[in-house]
């Protein structure tokens, strides 16, 4: 049985929303009533049948609505996906990893077929077939990252490993929480983090870093961040943040349910086997307070995670607006009953 | 964090390319196919007989592009261990051996407008893959092979075989030597050098390249260490609770791991930084070994590179 | 938004590469001391072998570079005849060329693009803080650059939004990134602080 894909918006009318399969999919992060920066790396093995964890690379209902938003982005603005000229190899390694976690995992959705450098894709869902050769960039109607990632959901970062470090030097990132990939490419691992707080004090990065450094073929690892966003809406990029940030004022007692979204990301790296760079997906989910509490034991984790963030972080996260306004809203989903350790409901 | 997934492998063949070289090709024991590679990419042999243990790393020689099998070259090396000599005498056709996963330290630098890599010897392997990489790939390389004769000299016809005028070879015993510095002169911007061979040529070619006025961000070596011998001290490991003996010929590293302690390794070389321990507490003299840590660091003694550095003294106390 | 500084450059300083075969040094302004404070610890023959490409910016340093007698000593009006003259000289460098930038950092920002652009690792490229403070902002979002940047906020000079400064600088655009500063509630912009003179 194959997955349903919905037909919906995330800008303009903004009509979003989770199944309640979809919302037991969620991959909620938060493990413990408190929330505190770490590098929190485990490997990215498969999960639970029905999680965000069961495939390497996670498809779900909203698929078809997220690939034409990206081409929307896109279509604005060109520079959300580049890729400096000496990742190529990389871009390829990429191709090749998600067309066969994607036609692995959903047969139904995606066929690949090989032999030798003679590649068939079949997307059925975006209705799209190629033939191609791979290594060839002149058989794909577009460069081959961004020919894949635009049928693939989440952002791609491919991470060049020259001189102890790991440099950005490739990506498609139409969906992120406030950075620019434009701004940010050719940046080593610490440059690019220069503006999260707190972590580099505690020596997170150095400890990451040396982590990723180390990372070994067929031993893809993962970690959970999140934020918070309102409105369903994936392009919360800089480049537009003088047309979103007015939504967050928009937030009221009455309409926090529907407009406040956690949004979490998925972040899982594998080393690429020819270019022996890294990619780093970001794979973002979102949920409504409303759709949240439908979990008890989030209902009642939530106001408490947000009760104990720092403000650096939560100023950071750009929740200050309307974190206190959010708590109060789920105060009534936290009986104060003891919670359960772990991020899975109950 | 743990050390590298270890895959059990057979000899499907054992060649012996030279008198001193013997070149192993090694097949997955399941239908499970051994993890891709990267041109530069070393794997670390753990070979077994009787009470003897080696870990020792070999450059990926085969094509990345060839997945059914990795191939190593094992040169048989008279040093005081004993190491190579051990897989060179005891590994054949059959033999079961367990490798790691492939890691990649001397990887190719995509950025470079030209490739110039230099081979002394057995440093020709890493090459063998990079060669392959590099001529799928459409780049601008040339690779430039020194060896002591024709006969001990492994591969070079092959290479020339395959990649003609790309490949220069130098045989010593005929007087004909590498001129680098002229090698060096008028190379485009971006130009990128390689070099892997003994020890004294690497110097030679770090220092040839240096006075060529070559940034070192240009130029790539790979030089791993062997664990020298030297007398044998004590170590106690504070979160586990432990005195562990290091013996004259043992590192630091194949003690703990005698002991069924299993540090965090890539290279067992001292290059690549994994094995970096905190130094507790040392009432005596480090003998830093490694070619990663500082000079600064080294001198302030609170790390060292368990693969390959040796304690001297009373009391030795590590973080592990 | 906090102010770590960590992908901010370092500029450790000017310092001679007795072994390079050409000296490429850019100086603007007050940069040229940097070049002339160098020299006082270069080796006698060392000018023979640069090549100065020099923007005055309204100081007098001329006499003084020609002074070091270097093989060629080029004086530009800007920043940007400056770099053509660069793309013109590295069009032909060879390996062995060692490249100084001294001046103000949109200076060695347009230095560091023009020699990324060939093939330069950033790190090879010397380098050295001289003169104002002053920033070159790329706006994130219609990404025109502002020259001569010495306060937060400020008005991009392209599309009229109003930036904050944010201390998060791109090697690769040579500038720091400004974003909106009133982009929740237009119109609530915080006072105008001279930060970078």
């Amino acid at each position: 049985m194959g997955l349903m894909f919905k037909d919906e918006t995330y800008r303009g009318d903004f009509t979003f929303y989770n199944s309640p399969e979809a919302i037991r999919h969620f991959p909620f992060p938060f493990h413990e009533d408190k929330y505190m920066y770490a590098v929190n790396i485990e490997p990215h093995t498969p999960g639970p049948k029905g999680s965000a964890y069961e495939f390497p690379i996670d498809i779900d209902e909203h698929y078809v609505s997220d690939m034409r938003d990206r081409a929307l982005v896109l279509q604005e603005d060109p520079l959300r996906c580049q890729s400096l000229p000496h990742m190529i190899t990389a871009e390829w390694d990429l191709v090749e990893l998600l067309m066969t976690s994607m036609s692995d995992a959903y047969p139904e959705h995606f066929t690949l077929k090989r032999n030798g450098d003679a590649w068939h894709w079949i997307n059925r869902p975006m209705g799209i077939e190629n033939e191609f050769t791979f290594g060839d960039t002149s058989t794909l109607p577009y460069p081959p990252m961004e020919y894949i990632t635009r049928q693939c959901q989440g952002d791609f970062c491919l991470l060049d490993q020259r001189d102890g470090d790991l440099w950005m030097d490739s990506g498609m990132v139409t969906s992120q929480a406030d950075w620019s990939l434009d701004f940010d490419i050719g940046m080593s691992f610490k440059e690019w983090h220069a503006p999260v707080p707190l972590a580099h004090e505690i020596g997170v990065f150095d400890r990451a870093l040396k982590f990723l450094l180390a990372m070994q073929i067929g031993r893809p690892v993962r970690r959970l961040n999140w934020t918070m966003t309102i409105n369903p809406r994936l392009d919360t990029s800089p480049e537009n943040y003088h047309k979103w940030g007015t939504d967050r004022t928009t937030v009221t007692p009455e309409n926090v349910g529907d407009k406040v979204h956690l949004r979490v990301e998925l972040q899982a790296l594998w080393r690429l086997p020819r270019s022996n760079a890294i990619v780093f997906s970001i794979r973002g989910y979102l949920i409504k307070m409303r759709e949240l509490v439908t979990i008890p034991k989030w209902g009642r984790r939530m106001p408490r995670v947000l009760k104990t963030l720092p403000p650096e972080l939560a100023a950071y996260k750009g929740l200050t607006r309307y974190q206190d306004m959010t708590i109060d809203w789920l105060a009534k989903y936290d009986d104060g009953a003891p919670t359960s350790p772990g991020c899975f409901p109950d | 964090m743990s050390a590298p997934t270890e895959i059990r492998v057979r000899v499907a063949e054992a060649e012996a390319v030279t008198p001193a070289i013997k070149r192993l090709k090694l097949v997955p024991l399941t239908s499970t196919p051994l993890p891709d590679f990267s041109g530069g990419a070393h794997t670390v042999v753990h070979y077994t007989d009787g009470p003897r243990h080696v870990r020792n790393p070999y450059s990926l020689m085969g094509s990345p592009f060839d997945p059914s099998a990795y191939q190593i070259s094992v040169l048989r090396v008279p040093d005081s261990r004993g190491g190579s000599a051990l897989i060179h005498d005891g590994v054949h056709e059959g033999t079961e051996i367990t490798i790691t996963s492939p890691i990649n330290l001397f990887p190719i630098d995509r950025r470079a407008r030209r490739h110039i890599l230099i081979a002394g010897g057995i440093g020709i392997t890493p090459f063998m893959a990079m060669t392959a990489q590099l001529d799928r790939e459409g780049a601008d390389f040339q690779l430039h092979y020194a060896m002591r004769d024709r006969a001990s000299g492994a591969y070079w016809k092959l290479l020339k075989s395959i990649y003609g005028h790309r490949v220069h070879t130098y045989f010593d015993d005929t007087n004909e030597t590498l001129a680098l510095t002229r090698l060096l002169d008028g190379q485009p911007l971006g130009t990128h050098l390689y070099v892997c061979g003994p020890a004294g040529m690497i110097d030679w070619v770090l220092k040839t390249a240096r006075e060529a006025g070559w940034p070192e961000e240009n130029v790539h070596f790979e030089r791993f260490a062997a664990p020298p011998p030297g007398k044998p001290f004590q170590v106690a490991l504070a979160r586990s609770k432990r005195t562990i003996d290091v013996a004259p010929r043992e590192s630091v590293l194949e003690a703990i791991e005698a002991a069924g302690i299993e540090p965090q390794f890539l290279c067992r070389g001292g290059a690549c930084g994994q094995c970096e321990t905190a130094v507790l507490e040392a009432d005596g003299t480090l003998h830093h070994n490694d070619h990663y840590l500082s000079d600064d660091e080294k001198a302030s003694g609170k790390k060292m590179m368990i693969c390959v550095s040796r304690f001297e003294g009373a009391r030795l106390v590590l973080d592990l | 938004m906090t102010a770590a500084m960590i992908s901010r450059p370092v500029y450790p300083g000017l310092s001679p590469d007795q072994y390079a075969k050409t000296h490429l040094i850019l100086c603007e302004g007050e940069g040229a001391a940097a070049v002339l404070d160098m020299a006082a610890k270069a080796p006698k023959e060392f000018f023979s072998r640069a090549l100065i490409l020099f923007c005055p910016a309204g100081t007098g340093y001329e006499p003084k570079l020609a002074a070091l007698s270097p093989k060629s000593l080029w004086v530009l009006p800007t920043i940007a005849t400056a770099m053509f003259r660069l793309r013109g000289v590295l069009a032909t460098a060879t390996m062995g060329t060692r490249v100084y930038a001294a001046g103000t950092e949109p200076f060695i920002g347009s230095v560091l693009q023009e020699t990324l652009a060939v093939g330069i690792d950033h790190k090879s490229v010397f380098t050295e803080h001289r003169g104002s403070a002053k920033r070159r902002v790329q706006c994130v979002h219609c990404k025109g650059c502002t020259d001569d940047v010495t306060a937060s906020p400020f008005t991009c000079t392209h599309c009229g939004l109003t930036l904050f400064v944010r201390d998060h600088y791109s090697r690769r655009l040579g500038a720091f990134q400004g974003v909106c500063v009133d982009a929740e509630v237009p119109g609530e912009v915080p006072p105008v602080e001279e930060l970078y003179r």
